[in-house]
């Protein structure tokens, strides 16, 4: 399972990764894994506000539709519309294809995230379940 | 109590299956993924673990009558050795499920049934055995016998490495009861649920070395496939699935599956409902149709037309070989003409689609 080191994590199985005052987000190697073959993905709008914890995106998979939820509050400002046409990027490098671009309020609700060593952990009790 | 495992529980395992929960059985939903699966039963051939099937067996002098009177299609016209699709229906219409009926002799038959339909099923049946046909023996056999699938256009070629007949003479739903296959005794029907050639292969022991047996003969040519890509095959097929399709509130005529439906033979259980329903002309109808929008509609999703429902999705989705969003609706009759439009509901949004003839997948024979 691919964890990047600087890259922060929610239970929820997304990734942030911080640049600036901006925040880059996707889903996890643990998320696409389980999620098996995506299908299609909901892009937010852009310039709606979401708070840290708002389902925000939606992919499906074959199978299943998933809510994915924003790991910070803040606005979307960018999002990778790569992944309307080609959904698959998302199992075949889900840390190389964000999903969308936010541009955060309040830095330190990073502090309700977890590190890479963290979510490992985390990942390995879900598996235990 | 944990959930029921078939006689290939350990080749799951050994094949790296990803075993989840389907209707209280322990089975895998994909091995290497559901796209990859779907594509290699289409291009090549796929072996599928099916043993969670029902099999009720119904022997004796009256067995024929019996099964006519039971079923919506005319089991009178099919020969020894012949198999037939077929709906068992209530009284008002409304379906029981679907089965496929394997007939040895006018006095023996073998009733296939979904596996989440079996004891009822196999209750509906005895309930049903009265007077002239009490005599009969209904029996149900599920744990007898194991099921495996072989599917896709090498399945021939693969199956006859190892069988002790010539593929070539059993035709398209007929079956052998008979045939060595890997040297174990076992039922062969060239019958299916993907939209391919294929043969369905039931055995009542060794069903792990059969497996075996089959992947080793197919090599780089099959694979193993979950009910994953079994679901999206048999929907790009449009095969109908109980519970979607049809259940006990649709009926087969309002499902499509009219011509499974013989409303000029003798009685049998819903006939006259049916012929009700046929004379009224109006009520509703399964239409085809593709997404116009951006969208996958599923299963239960509903449909509207300028605002108002018309009806809802009974199987949607995004059709790998055909690579588009498809599915079939249950909408109100009214609503039905080739081209018409609609909107199917995604998480609260209107999406817009299209009625379609003809857009779902047929094999080149």
């Amino acid at each position: 399972m691919n964890i990047p080191d600087e890259l922060f994590y929610t239970e929820s199985h997304e990734w942030i990764r911080i640049d600036g005052d901006k925040g880059y987000i996707g889903i996890s190697d643990y998320a696409q894994h389980n999620l098996g073959d995506i299908v299609f993905v909901e892009l937010p709008d852009i310039d709606i506000e979401v708070n840290a914890g708002d389902q925000f995106a939606v992919i499906e998979s074959v199978k299943a539709v998933s809510d994915v939820y924003s790991p910070l509050s803040g606005t979307i400002i960018e999002v990778n519309e790569n992944l309307e046409g080609s959904p698959e990027l998302l199992n075949e490098d889900p840390y190389e294809n964000y999903i969308a671009v936010i541009a955060f309020t309040d830095i330190s609700e990073k502090e309700k995230l977890m590190s890479a060593e963290q979510y490992e952990a985390f990942c390995i009790e879900e598996d235990k379940k | 109590m944990g959930l029921k495992r078939t006689k290939l529980y350990d080749m799951h395992v050994k094949y790296g299956g990803k075993l989840i929960d389907f209707g209280g059985w322990e089975l895998p939903v994909q091995y290497e993924g559901i796209l990859k699966e779907h594509h290699m039963v289409r291009q090549k051939a796929g072996l599928f673990d099916v043993s969670h099937m029902g099999e009720i067996e119904i022997k004796g002098q009256k067995a024929e009558d019996f099964i006519q009177f039971m079923v919506t299609n005319d089991v009178k016209v099919i020969k020894d050795h012949q198999v037939q699709y077929n709906i068992m229906c209530y009284p008002d219409g409304g379906v029981v499920d679907d089965l496929i009926v394997y007939r040895y002799s006018p006095d023996y038959y073998l009733l296939v049934v979904n596996a989440s339909n079996t004891d009822k099923d196999f209750d509906w049946i005895k309930q049903n055995a009265l007077n002239a046909f009490a005599d009969l023996s209904i029996e149900n056999v599920s744990d007898q016998y194991s099921q495996l699938a072989l599917q896709g256009p090498m399945a021939q070629e693969i199956l006859q490495k190892i069988c002790n007949i010539d593929l070539n003479d059993l035709k398209y739903f007929w079956f052998e009861p008979s045939v060595s296959v890997a040297g174990v005794d076992c039922i062969v029907s060239r019958t299916g649920y993907t939209g391919e050639d294929g043969f369905e292969i039931y055995m009542k022991e060794q069903a792990p070395l059969v497996w075996e047996a089959i992947l080793k003969a197919g090599g780089e040519d099959v694979a193993p496939i979950g009910l994953g890509a079994r679901d999206t095959l048999r929907f790009e097929a449009k095969l109908p699935l109980y519970g979607q399709e049809i259940d006990k509130d649709i009926n087969p005529l309002e499902a499509g599956l009219g011509y499974f439906v013989k409303l000029n033979k003798e009685d049998f259980i819903g006939k006259d409902a049916l012929l009700a329903h046929k004379e009224a002309g109006d009520g509703r109808v399964t239409v085809q149709f593709e997404m116009v929008g951006k969208g996958i509609p599923r299963s239960h999703y509903h449909v509207e037309k300028n605002g108002v429902n018309i009806g809802w999705v009974t199987t949607g989705a995004f059709a790998p070989t055909l690579n588009k969003n498809i599915g079939l609706a249950l909408i109100d009759s009214k609503f039905n003409e080739n081209e018409g439009e609609f909107d199917i509901i995604i998480r609260d949004k209107k999406i817009p689609a299209r009625i379609r003839q003809g857009i779902f997948y047929k094999r080149n024979k």
